[in-house]
Formats: C-alpha cells, sequence, structure tokens
C-alpha cells in the first residue's frame, strides 16, 4: 500500500508539474479528487487492509490527500496569477488616445458678467427688478426729466413701436418702476436688454445695462463713489481705484462719469487705457429731485443715487475683448472660452 | 466744438500751458476730445532770408545762400522757385526738419548742387490764404521783412497755437462757443472775462415802413433784426480769417464772415439778408404752408409742411428759419442794404426740420443743441460792432426786437448751504461756494445758511434747486474732495434674487451640463425670418410689433418666436465652419395684446435651443428635455408635433406637462432645411434639432417646495418581458398601459427593441423591464405573475400585443 501511494504520488508530481491552465488542473482534479479518482479508489482499498493496520494506513491515505490538496491549491493560485496577468496584459490600453468626454456648455461672456455685478450689489443688500422692454416714454424718457424737446428723444436714438411706445433706450425706467411700487429705503439693481438704432463697431442696436437705484434718507455723492469703489474692486482687482468727473446725465444732478485706474498699468498709460491712466467704465450720480418728486417719493425727505453701467463695456474690459459684434455674433468658438 | 488757444487768450488772460489748461478743462466737465498742436508735424524750419541768390545754367534752379541766424549764417540751398530773389525772407526747412504729412528733410545735391536744405511755400507749411496772407502764390512763401533770420517759423506764421475739440454735454449749450469756454476758463483760472466790445454807433438812417412780425411765438421767442446801409463789399481782414480757419472755415467777404464770426464766438447763428430784395417792407416769421417751396443758398429746392418754420418777406419764404437763407435774399457784393438777423429758435423744431428736409448746417447745430435770448441779444452787438471797426457800411436806426415776453433777466432763487453739503456729502468751506458761484457769475447773496442766487442769463439750464448749484460748486471745487463713504447713514436692506430669477439661473446652468452654451441673439428681425421657418401667413407668430423706424431691413419686428434667431445661429456657426454644437437662449418674445399697440405688449420668456452635428438624434435632444423635468421634479409626456411647420412631421414633438403644451423639439424639416443659405453638400450631412419652449409656461408648473415622501420599506420587483407589437404602435402608449393596467408598476423602461430575424416583417419586438414597487406590503411572485397576464391581457386587447 505504501509503494502504491509512493508511486502515486509521483504521478501526482509529474501530471502536476506538465498543467498548464485551468482546464487541465480541473481535469487533475477530476482524476485524483473526484469520487472516482485516484485518492478514492486509494480509499477504496483500504477495505482489503488488514483491520490492524487499517488505522496507519488510513492515516497514510489522509495526510497524502491532505498533502495533494494543498499542493493543488499551490498549483491552481500559480496558475490564477498567471492567467491574471495574461488577462490584465490582454486588457492594457493606451492612457493617452483621446478622452471621452461631452462637453459642458457655457454660459453667455454677459451673462457670467453680469450674475458676477448681482453677487456683488446682492451683497451690499439689493434687490434685482427687471422691466418690460417694451416701454412707454412715460417711463423711459418723461417721468425721467427728459424733456419733451431733449434730443434723447429723437427718432434717430430711439426705436419706436407705437406713438408713444418704445424699446426701452437705457434700463433707467427701472428707477421709475420701482419707486411706483416701493417705498424707500430702496436698493435695487435692474439688469436689461437695452436698444438703440445705432449699429457699427462700436454700438450694437440691442445691449446690455445695470442700473443701480438707493434711496434712503441722507444718501450722498460720497456713498456713490463708495459703493462704486467697492464694485470696481470686485471686478478689477482690489488696487483699482475711482475717479468722479463731472458729466451730465438729465436724470441726476450732480451728474458723474466714473472712470477706474487702469488695471492694465496700474495707471501709468498704457494702450488699453489709451496713455491716461484711467478708463471710463459707468455714469452715475444724485437722483434728480424731479425724478424722485415722479416717483412719489418727497425730495426733501430722501436723496437718492443712481448709476448706470454698461454690461458689454465691462465684459470687454474684463475679457479684453475689442468688438461688441462678438457678443451677438454668437461664433461657438468665441463662446466655448467663456467657462467659468 | 474746436476752439483755438490763441482766440480763447483774446478773453481770458491765460498764464498756464495747453496741456494744463486741457487738464483743468476735463476736471470740470469738458472733455477736451484733441488738442491738435498745430505745429506738431513741424520742426527745425526757420525764417531764412536769401543774400545770395543766382540762377544755374541750364536748369529752373537757383543756388542760394541763405542766413539762418543762429542755425548758420551762409547756408548754401537751391530752390526752383520762380519768385525767389536776393533779400527774401522765406521759410527755411534745415537739413533734418520735418514738414506736415510726415514730409523729411535732408542734406543732398540737386541736379548736381549742393543744397542743404529746402526754402518752402505757404502751402507747404499747411497753410492757406486765410490762415496766413499770401500763403497760396505760386512758389516761396514771401515773409515780411521785420522777421529774424533763425527765427522759429511757426511763430512768426501763427502755427505755435492749439485746438482745442471739445465735447460739450447737451445740457451746457451756453458753451457752444469760444466765449463759452472762454468764462469757463475765467472762472477755472480765477481771472476776470474779457467781454468782447459789443458798442456800436447809430446812423439817423431809417428804412422807412419797414416792419417784422413773428407769426409763430412758440417756434421762435425771439427775433432781433437790424439795418445795415450802405454796405461795402470787401475781404475781411487777416485776424478774423485766421480765426475761421482755424476752425475751418474759409474767408468768403466782410460780412458773411462777420456773420461766421460772431457764430463761432458768442454761438448765435446769424443771416444777412440783401434788404432790397426783401419785397413788401417787411418780414414774416411764421409756419410754412402746406407744399410751400423754398430754395436755399445751396441751390436745394425743398417742399415744406406745416411743421417748417419760414422767414417770409411781403410774399414768398426768404429763409429756411435757423437752417439756411434762401437763394432769392441772399447777400453778394451788389448788396447796398442789409438786414441782419439774431434770433432764438426753438430747438426741436429746427432739429425736426433739419432731419426731415435732410439739410444740416453750422447754424442748424448750433439751434438744435439750443441757443439764449441773451445770446441773440449780444450777437447782434457784437455783429454791429465788427461792421463798424470793419468799417463794411452804417447801422441804422431800424432795430427790431420781436420777443414772446420772457423776462430779460436771470433766474431767481434761494439755496441752503446745509442742502449743498448733504447731496455733496462733504462740507465745502462757505468762502469757496461763494468764490466759486461768483466766478461762474452767480449773483449771489448769503444770508445765514441760505443763498440768494441769480443765475447768468446764459445759464437757462439752471433750474432752481440746490442740486444744480451742489453739481457747480463741486466741478469746480474738484470731485477728488469726495471722500468714499459706503451708505453711512442708511438703513440695512435684504438683497439678493428672486425665486424665479434664481431659477432661471438654474436652468441656464442645466443646459450648460447637457453641453449647451448660451447665446446672446438680438431682440428683432425681419419678416423673411419667420418665411424661412414657414410659419403660415395667418399663424399667431406673425402677428408682430413692427418698428416703425428700422435701422435696417433685417430688424424690423419684434420676434414672436426664438426658433429663427437660434436656426440662424446654427447656420452661422455652421458656415464659420463650427460643424457641431449645442446652443440655447432664454430671451422674451413680445406679444401684442392688439395691434397697432395702444398698451405694453405681453414679454413671454421663452427657452429656445438647438443641436448639431453627426452624433446628434432626437433621442440625444429628448435627453436634454427630460433634463429639465428631472431638475424640476417634473415629467413630460410627448405628443407627435406635425404641425409645427419648421420641425420634421415624423421626428418632433410637442412637450407636455401636467396636460399643458408647453413647447416643442425636433429635427429641422426637411423643406426648411433645403433651403437654408448653407452648401448643398452640408445640408444633406446636417442633423439639426431645435426645440423652444414657453419658459414662463414651464417655470408656473415648478413645484412650490419640495415634501418628502416615506419611502417604501418593501423592495421593488422586477421582471423583464418581451412584447411582438405592429410597427406603428408607440413605445409611450405601451408604457402609459401598461402603468394604468398596473398601479404598482412604475418607471417602465424600454431596453430593446428588435426588428428581423424571426420577428414577422411590419412587426417589433421590445423588451421592457417592468419595475413594481409596492408602497403598503410586499409583493409576491405570484401576485406579480398575476400583474403580467392582467397587462399582457390589456396589451392584447388594446393593441394586438403579444408575449415573444
Amino acid at each position: 500500500m505504501e509503494d502504491k501511494i509512493k508511486a502515486l504520488h509521483e504521478l501526482m508530481e509529474s501530471s502536476l508539474s506538465k498543467v498548464k491552465d485551468k482546464s487541465e488542473l480541473s481535469d487533475f482534479w477530476q482524476t485524483y479528487f473526484s469520487k472516482k479518482g485516484k485518492i478514492s479508489e486509494l480509499m477504496k482499498g483500504l477495505g482489503k487492509v488488514s483491520k490492524e493496520e487499517r488505522p496507519a494506513v488510513g492515516k497514510i491515505i489522509n495526510d497524502f490527500k491532505v498533502s495533494a490538496k494543498a499542493r493543488y491549491r499551490e498549483v491552481e493560485q500559480i496558475l490564477e496569477k498567471k492567467e491574471l496577468e495574461l488577462r490584465n496584459k490582454a486588457e492594457t490600453i493606451d492612457i493617452t488616445l483621446p478622452a471621452k468626454k461631452r462637453e459642458k456648455g457655457c454660459l453667455h461672456p454677459i451673462t457670467l458678467v453680469k450674475n458676477q455685478m448681482i453677487d456683488v450689489f446682492a451683497g451690499m443688500g439689493f434687490e434685482i427688478f427687471e422691466g418690460p422692454e417694451i416701454e412707454d416714454e412715460s417711463h423711459n424718457f418723461t417721468r425721467l426729466n427728459v424733456p419733451e424737446n431733449h434730443p434723447a428723444r429723437d427718432m434717430q436714438d430711439t426705436f419706436y413701436v407705437a406713438d408713444g411706445i418704445l424699446l426701452r433706450t437705457h434700463t433707467s425706467p427701472g428707477q421709475i418702476r420701482v419707486m411706483d411700487t416701493e417705498k424707500p429705503p430702496i436698493k435695487v439693481l435692474v439688469p436689461g436688454r437695452v436698444f438703440r438704432s445705432d449699429s457699427d463697431a462700436t454700438h450694437s442696436p440691442m445691449f446690455h445695462q445695470m442700473e443701480g437705484l438707493v434711496i434712503d434718507r441722507k444718501i450722498t455723492l460720497c456713498d456713490l463713489q463708495g459703493m462704486l469703489d467697492k464694485f470696481v474692486r470686485n471686478i478689477f482687482g482690489e488696487s483699482v481705484r475711482t475717479r468722479l468727473r463731472p458729466s451730465y446725465f438729465p436724470f441726476t444732478e450732480p451728474s458723474v462719469e466714473v472712470d477706474v485706474s487702469c488695471f492694465e498699468c496700474g495707471g501709468k498709460g498704457c494702450n488699453l487705457c489709451k496713455q491716461t491712466g484711467w478708463i471710463e467704465v459707468l455714469g452715475g450720480g444724485i437722483v434728480h429731485p424731479k425724478v424722485l418728486e415722479n416717483g412719489g417719493i418727497d425730495p426733501n425727505e430722501y436723496s437718492g443715487l443712481a448709476f448706470g453701467i454698461g454690461i458689454e463695456r465691462i465684459a470687454m474690459l474684463k475679457y479684453g475683448i475689442n468688438n461688441i459684434g462678438l457678443f451677438f455674433e454668437n461664433d461657438l468658438r468665441f463662446l466655448s472660452q467663456f467657462r467659468d | 466744438m474746436k476752439v483755438p488757444f490763441s482766440w480763447l487768450k483774446e478773453y481770458v488772460d491765460i498764464d498756464i500751458t495747453a496741456q494744463e489748461l486741457e487738464k483743468k478743462l476735463f476736471g470740470c466737465g469738458f472733455e477736451v476730445e484733441e488738442l491738435i498742436d498745430l505745429s506738431a508735424e513741424i520742426d527745425r524750419v526757420v525764417v531764412g532770408i536769401v543774400t545770395e541768390c543766382e540762377p544755374v545754367e541750364g536748369t529752373h534752379l537757383f543756388v542760394c545762400k541763405v542766413d539762418c541766424g543762429d542755425y548758420g549764417k551762409n547756408i548754401q540751398i537751391a530752390t526752383g522757385a520762380p519768385n525767389v530773389y536776393k533779400g527774401m525772407h522765406t521759410p527755411a526747412a534745415l537739413d533734418g526738419s520735418s514738414l506736415p504729412n510726415g514730409v523729411k528733410i535732408k542734406s543732398k545735391p540737386l541736379r548736381g548742387i549742393e543744397s542743404n536744405g529746402m526754402l518752402c511755400s505757404g502751402e507747404e507749411l499747411g497753410l492757406n490764404d486765410d490762415l496766413y496772407p499770401g500763403s497760396e502764390v505760386y512758389g516761396l512763401l514771401d515773409l515780411p521783412k521785420d522777421t529774424k533770420a533763425g527765427e522759429d517759423i511757426c511763430k512768426v506764421v501763427g502755427l505755435d497755437d492749439y485746438i482745442f475739440d471739445i465735447s460739450v454735454t447737451a445740457n451746457r449749450p451756453d458753451c457752444q462757443s469760444v466765449l463759452g469756454i472762454a468764462r469757463e476758463v475765467s472762472a477755472i483760472l480765477g481771472k476776470p472775462l474779457k467781454m468782447p466790445a459789443l458798442d456800436y454807433t447809430v446812423s439817423d438812417y431809417v428804412y422807412d415802413g419797414f416792419e417784422i412780425t413773428v407769426e409763430a411765438p412758440d417756434l421762435c421767442p425771439r427775433y432781433i433784426g437790424h439795418g445795415v446801409h450802405n454796405i461795402r463789399y470787401a475781404q475781411s481782414p487777416a485776424w478774423m480769417r485766421r480765426y475761421l480757419a482755424l476752425c475751418d472755415i474759409r474767408g468768403i467777404s466782410n460780412v458773411v464772415d462777420i456773420t461766421n464770426f460772431v457764430m463761432l464766438e458768442i454761438g448765435q447763428p446769424m443771416h444777412a439778408f440783401d434788404l432790397e430784395q426783401l419785397s413788401g417792407k417787411k418780414i414774416v416769421v411764421r409756419r410754412a404752408k402746406k407744399d410751400e417751396k423754398i430754395t436755399t443758398l445751396d441751390s436745394k429746392e425743398f417742399t415744406l409742411s406745416e411743421n417748417n418754420l419760414v422767414i417770409c418777406d411781403g410774399e414768398k419764404p426768404v429763409a429756411l428759419a435757423g437752417i439756411m437763407g434762401g437763394l432769392n435774399s441772399g447777400i453778394s457784393e451788389n448788396t447796398k442794404e442789409l438786414l441782419f438777423e439774431s434770433a432764438k429758435f426753438t430747438r426741436d423744431n429746427i432739429r425736426k426740420t433739419s432731419r426731415s428736409l435732410g439739410q444740416s448746417t453750422d447754424a442748424s447745430a448750433h439751434y438744435e443743441k439750443g441757443v439764449s435770448e441773451y445770446t441773440a441779444e449780444i450777437a447782434m452787438c457784437r455783429a454791429l460792432h465788427l461792421i463798424q471797426e470793419l468799417d463794411c457800411g452804417e447801422v441804422t436806426a431800424s432795430a427790431f426786437d420781436v420777443s414772446a415776453g420772457a423776462e430779460r433777466v436771470g433766474k431767481k432763487f434761494d439755496v441752503s448751504i446745509k442742502s449743498i453739503e448733504s447731496i455733496l456729502g462733504i462740507e465745502v468751506p462757505e468762502e469757496k461756494i461763494l468764490e466759486i458761484l461768483s466766478n461762474l457769475c452767480f449773483e449771489t447773496v448769503k444770508d445765514g445758511d441760505t443763498l440768494h442766487i441769480t443765475a447768468p442769463r446764459w445759464r437757462e439750464d439752471i433750474e432752481t434747486g440746490s442740486a444744480d448749484i451742489a453739481e457747480e460748486i463741486i466741478r469746480e471745487y474738484g470731485y477728488e474732495h469726495i471722500t468714499p463713504t459706503f451708505l453711512s447713514d442708511s438703513a440695512v436692506t435684504v438683497g439678493g434674487l428672486t425665486r424665479q430669477q434664481n431659477e432661471i439661473i438654474k436652468t441656464k446652468n442645466i443646459m450648460c451640463s447637457q453641453g449647451y452654451c448660451e447665446i446672446s441673439t438680438l431682440g428683432f428681425y425681419a419678416d423673411s425670418d419667420l418665411d424661412s421657418l414657414h410659419i403660415a401667413p395667418n399663424a399667431p407668430e406673425r402677428n408682430v410689433i413692427r418698428i416703425l423706424n428700422p435701422i435696417s431691413s433685417n430688424l424690423t419686428i419684434m420676434r414672436s418666436l426664438l426658433a429663427p434667431s437660434v436656426l440662424n445661429t446654427v447656420v452661422n456657426n455652421i458656415k464659420l465652419g463650427n460643424m457641431s454644437g449645442r446652443i440655447f437662449e432664454i430671451s422674451n418674445i413680445y406679444v401684442p395684446k392688439s395691434l397697432p399697440l395702444t398698451e405694453l405688449p405681453d414679454e413671454i420668456l421663452h427657452l429656445g435651443f438647438a443641436a448639431f452635428g453627426d452624433s446628434e438624434d432626437f433621442f440625444t435632444v429628448k435627453g436634454t428635455v427630460e433634463a429639465l423635468a428631472d431638475a424640476y421634479g417634473l415629467k413630460f409626456s410627448y405628443e407627435r408635433a406635425k404641425d409645427v411647420p419648421y420641425l420634421h412631421p415624423g421626428i418632433s414633438a410637442y412637450i407636455i406637462c401636467n396636460g399643458e403644451k408647453i413647447g416643442c423639439f425636433g429635427k429641422l424639416a426637411n423643406d426648411v432645411l433645403g433651403e437654408l443659405s448653407l452648401h448643398r453638400d452640408s445640408k444633406e450631412n446636417h442633423h439639426i434639432f431645435i426645440g423652444e419652449i414657453d419658459y414662463r409656461a414651464f417655470s408656473k408648473l415648478f413645484p412650490d417646495s419640495i415634501s418628502y415622501k416615506p419611502v417604501s420599506e418593501f423592495p421593488a420587483v422586477s421582471r423583464d418581458i418581451a412584447l411582438i407589437a405592429d410597427e406603428e404602435i408607440l413605445c409611450g402608449d405601451i408604457v402609459d398601459e401598461i402603468e394604468k393596467t398596473c398601479p404598482l408598476a412604475k418607471n417602465t423602461e424600454l431596453f430593446d427593441i428588435y426588428r428581423g430575424g424571426q420577428i414577422e416583417n411590419g412587426k417589433k419586438s421590445m423588451a421592457f423591464r417592468l419595475n413594481f414597487i409596492p408602497t403598503e406590503k410586499a409583493v409576491s411572485a405570484e401576485e406579480v405573475s398575476g400583474f403580467i397576464t392582467d397587462i399582457l391581457k390589456n396589451l392584447k386587447e388594446k393593441f394586438n400585443i403579444e408575449m415573444r
């Protein structure tokens, strides 16, 4: 019996060493460990062994079985490792091939700048109001203290759609609409599309403005500058300063143009600021008392500040765009640069 | 507006440079758009005295020795000018000098003769006869003999000067003149203003019976006329012609030059009539009669209407008021008697007439900006003074002044110093306030905190309030005194976007996450844009708001749909070589409540979108649409959109939400595609999908708030079934039927469609995953089998669908 086991051991070792893959290993299992396998046969042969020897022989057979199974596992693990390696190799890819992706879309640069501006002013306590784009003369002109015979009323600048009804030429009518519905303190921002009958390299017949209006007791020119300081620093950087200079708008008095120190050259003079060190960014002023009156607010009790910002102007400065037409051409190669 | 530096200095002693003055004007609200240095292009050109001058045989040249003072006493220069002579004083451009138009002069031989520069004509210095008399003679500029060798030529010929090109804001028509700017400069520098001489003496001569009447005082508040007798036609003096020339006006004759000079100096357009050409001894200022005609000085004939103001004699119009005189009454060299006109016409009437007739002049430009009655008064005095100064004729006693009766004093009002400070936010020293107002010619009497103010008569822009005065104070005191504060005395407010505004931002972000780029298109287009989408002539989208004064035939109507704008953007991008892309826009469409408009129209936000390129199909776009629904917890269903003219009838859908049709999308209709202005190949190959959602209607369906519903504690059970259906049966109908049959069936998914093979022709095999989601108790396998039996039974009855 011992010889038999020894011979089987040798046979097993030799056939195990020939096993190359899992199916051969499975055959090996069938040959040795299945119910009809060689080890079972050995066990069956135990019946022929004398009673006295039987426990000892049984132990030998069992030991053999245990060691054989261990050997089997060993080989199985080697094979598995080899197969995994092979599979990994087969599956290996060129990781430098182009990525598969769905390109994310992007917001229009005007929206980006508009949202940023809204963020700044919303943080200062401004509500956002949007008025109609088709307006009446009363809101667009008369109540804003643009007199009947003012050149701005001329057909040359304004698109009319009916007698007394026009495409708003600015977001300022929003001032009147807010005053009609709200009582001071008022802090409101009016972004929106505006229209002028004008079209060339620097003008588009439609563009975007953002009106700001604050009405409260004791609003001064100092507040206007302080507020706009915070705004321009947020948009153009902390080192930017503002400068006020006199201007004229019918609905504010005093009226000012607001320049920012050139963020490109720091005020030394460059092409962007046309060597002046300053860039004109917006207009504003102290709300004209007549406009307050027209909005039903007592100018003796309250005062206000207002400003109007051209969103395209800010976007052009911020992104270095030199032609306003690009915003409305909607070339995807242009638009896709504004991922934020 | 152009203002020569030298002319300004006639009225104010200016002791700062032109550049310094430019800065000060800017600070006070007068932006100098350009400061033109007349000598900028001229360098190293000096007075030369020709000491020797010999003709060179066989040529037209002369070889000269020129005394250029410090630059060389004996410089040899050759010249071809025939008028050169020994002893001539003439401009000499030295070696290395520059002349206008980028001309550089270097020493070089001229036909073999050494020449160390160039002797110049007036024209070569950029001069004409008006700027410097004698400049237009053929040959060299013959300078006076009192000029010194080596003297800078610019000083000699008056090119050492600057022109301020100033942009004047619309509220300051009083500054549309040299005198107006001089008043500001005088205030800025705190120096007295030297008024131009306005005095004249009147002779006894009278035009008997002549009279002036104004029949339209609403359009002509003031009309001043004055006769001048025995006109002596001549050229005006060099100083006057030079000033005119610096402002781009050519000298014509003494009288015409006076009217132009006064317009530039005082800001008042004037007109001169040949009095002997006026019939009926009268001037009548009235509205034109309908179809009345006038031929203006430039020989153009105009047919007028009652909206135009005309100046007439006893019979006919003799001038188009404020714009141009008539050809029938203009002055000529034969004019002996003339009538000066200095009037105030209302600015909007002149503007409207000028625009409607297409006739604009320097005079009409001044009137459009506005002139004051004060200006009209002093302009007449100035013109009459100049008539005498230039000895052109005798000022007669025939003087007329027809006024609508405005007061001849400045506006009077009271302002408190405190109110000025409350606008500015800073304290300005009282003496500074008084000084500034005085410099600006406001008469001010201080009484405690109150200032009793009389505004100067030319400041018709001044209204009667503290705001006006605060503005005057701060622009002179300087905006740099403003110290930024941040609403130090204001109430705290809660700001931020409204819910709807936030939702728009969210919607835009969803579109971006789906790969769509936001576009911004104009709010108007043309009927042809609706045509190209095959919108029927009687469709509601044709009910559009028209622009009464369009600037282009492409921009005539307010848009009633976003789709044309979106499609145009797609086409433009394909033309630019962007062969695929996804775009969207959220913008208003405009819907009139009635036409013509009598009230403001509805402005309705729409979401327009398009996807184009090889990889797009109906379902990629449908995915976007569903992403929108998912984002707001809504469910969309679809109906075939067979009647959307720009969509493919078989590849398009209406979007239904809560039973409401809120939009549509699909493949661009083949016929619409075929007509696009694209190359044929690119049309064939292009998959263009386009859609439009009524965003306002959509957003009204957004749930108000999220409310939590407990999740089922029982596991869902899924079963896959394969069905054989007729080809025309719609997936959506099957799903609806399944979910209607069994209330627990939710989120039924189609995961495969198979045609051919063992499947009969005209049929398709569809594999569905049915998800049964229990609510109150767990479902058993038997129950599920029961559901499926019921479902199959109904599908068989309704659609003749069999289990595969």
